[in-house]
């Protein structure tokens, strides 16, 4: 389906990447959200509350993030595309019902604008500290879909894209912006709405009795919605097809498997990345959201150089892209992971590519970009190996 | 073409930010180039002092930090002394006339004055200030040719107030081309 004439805004534009964003949130159809607005992420909820009301949506700005994370969910349930938006203090608050939102399979997407953590931390100043947290913050086992942008245009693109693979997984998608990137303002290009591809809800119409965790062949169990006259349950206890609890190994089993496996049948199709003169390079930078450019900057001084230098973006970051890290590795004599953070997507990476090269972290305490003198400090040395 | 760096800075109020908003704007979207903006997000932006930076290149630009830019627009005492430092050998300083005094700076430093605020009074109203600033500062800097700084003002103001920008921006423009003749 195509997105919604009304409700994109074709055109180039100048703005930052939260209302970039935003802007793709709209586009992608959500109808729905729900905050409680903190820095570095408060220009998204800012965005929302006067456009939303414009084109058919409501937004709710809640007493917390513990009940932002739950109105959304609400939101879900009721029919409606829906989302929350945060910074790292607030997706603490709300990894309970991160939890929640995985064992009941309600598609949605949280935005979490990084800023340098633990705590309170850096509430203005930009970090890639919440890596894992996406991946593992809440309680029990569950599978991630997180996408990183690099740039206000990554933000309206991926957004839409979260949007649309929270629909297909019915699963919630996280987007992994963070403080730069979301105050960053650039040239923004939203593309006709009929150049826009969206996926929508997929409704169960059936005439016997609906089941919510009736898994399709695709592995993605249907929704059903307020008023379409199903009555049924939903819960975060472990639950049968019909969403009642069953407190059982087996159907804990059953309900697990096939939770996982709606993501790790389809890792491959998740992964998405890019490469940059790989062709001949000794060494590869891995990189993602902001640190890519960083990285980027830090590969062309090292090619002046003379230094045989890659650099690999992640764009999904969860699903780890463990395939072409692997490939990657056996070509190169190193590997160097660029984030800002003490080395999250480093330890997966260097999972996957220490068995056949040198892998090394060129890491962050936050608070700035990485100097692309720093990232180059690390090609030199990873060259005199 | 080497990246273009400007730095703007003064009192929360007078529009720098908007100042470097409209100048992004016209490079990126007008002769569809590339631009990037950065603010200052500390509590120092939620005051007295506001600041942008913004980067302009005819090819993507990677690393977003401002520095040493190579023109300094200063609309407030405090901007310059914060900033003048970082502002590179042989750069652009521009300053509001009537706001900010320079005191000793690198010689190799091209310093241009301009009273914007005496001149948005006598246009009409106080708040064109940063427009003057902005046609000034396209005079004097060749950041961007004056044709695609009126698109970016015109994409950036609210509708019905077009006569009162344009008078600023041409004021700031016309009296900028003048103090460039005047100083070689």
């Amino acid at each position: 389906m195509k997105a919604d004439p009304k409700r994109v805004l074709t055109g180039n534009h100048f703005i930052n990447g939260n209302h970039a964003a935003t802007e793709g949130a709209i586009a992608a159809g959500c109808t729905f959200a729900a905050g409680y607005p903190i820095t570095p992420s408060t220009e998204i909820v800012e965005r929302i509350a006067s456009r939303f009301p414009r084109v058919g949506g409501m937004f709710v700005q809640m007493e917390d993030e513990i009940a932002s994370s739950i109105c959304l969910q609400g939101g879900v349930w009721s029919g409606r595309k829906s989302m929350t938006v945060t910074s790292g203090p607030g997706m603490s608050l709300m990894m309970e019902h991160v939890g929640l939102a995985h064992i009941t399979e309600t598609p949605c997407v949280f935005i979490n604008v990084q800023r340098a953590g633990p705590s309170t931390g850096l509430p203005t100043k930009t970090a890639q500290g919440d890596m894992m947290q996406a991946k593992w913050g809440s309680h029990g086992d569950y599978e991630c879909i997180a996408l990183s942008p690099s740039s206000p245009q990554e933000c309206f693109d991926l957004t839409i894209d979260c949007f649309n693979l929270s629909e297909e997984y019915r699963m919630p998608v996280f987007l992994m912006s963070d403080e730069m990137t979301g105050h960053m303002t650039e040239k923004v290009v939203i593309p006709p709405a009929d150049q826009i591809e969206l996926v929508e809800r997929k409704f169960y119409t059936g005439s016997e009795k609906y089941l919510p965790y009736k898994r399709e062949a695709n592995g993605v169990p249907l929704m059903s919605k307020a008023g379409l006259g199903h009555n049924y349950h939903i819960t975060g206890l472990t639950h049968d097809e019909q969403g009642y609890p069953v407190l059982t190994k087996k159907v804990q089993e059953e309900m697990m498997e096939g939770m996982m496996k709606k993501v790790g049948d389809n890792v491959d199709k998740l992964t998405r990345y890019e490469e940059f003169m790989m062709e001949d390079a000794d060494i590869a930078l891995v990189s993602y959201g902001i640190s890519f450019r960083m990285a980027y900057k830090a590969m062309e001084m090292a090619r002046e150089k003379g230094i045989k230098v890659g650099l690999l973006k992640m764009i999904t970051c969860w699903p780890f892209p463990e395939k072409p890290i692997t490939e990657l590795a056996q070509k190169v004599n190193s590997m160097i992971m660029v984030e800002l953070n003490y080395g999250q997507m480093f330890l997966e990476m260097d999972r996957f590519a220490n068995k056949y090269c040198e892998t090394d972290l060129c890491g962050s305490s936050g608070g700035e970009v990485h100097e692309p003198e720093e990232i180059l400090t690390k090609i030199l040395e990873a060259a005199k190996k | 073409m080497e990246n273009r760096e400007v730095r703007l800075g003064g009192f929360g109020g007078q529009g720098v930010i908007l100042a470097g908003m409209i100048l992004g704007r016209a490079k990126s979207i007008f002769e569809d180039k590339y631009a990037t903006l950065t603010q200052d997000f500390g509590p120092e932006a939620r005051g007295g002092a506001a600041s942008c930076a913004v980067i302009l290149s005819d090819d993507p630009i990677l690393y977003p930090n401002v520095f040493n830019p190579d023109v300094l627009l200063a609309m407030s005492q405090g901007a310059l002394d914060k900033y003048i430092d970082g502002l590179q050998k042989g750069g652009i300083l521009v300053i509001e006339e009537d706001l900010v005094k320079v005191g000793n700076i690198d010689p190799s430093i091209k310093v241009f004055a301009c009273p914007a605020t005496r001149f948005a009074e006598e246009i009409g109203r106080k708040i064109v200030l940063n427009i003057v600033m902005y046609g000034f500062l396209v005079a004097v800097s060749d950041l961007v040719t004056e044709e695609i700084a009126r698109k970016g003002v015109e994409a950036s103001i609210p509708s019905g107030t077009e006569k009162l920008n344009f008078a600023a921006f041409e004021k700031g423009y016309q009296y900028g081309i003048e103090q460039k003749e005047k100083l070689g």
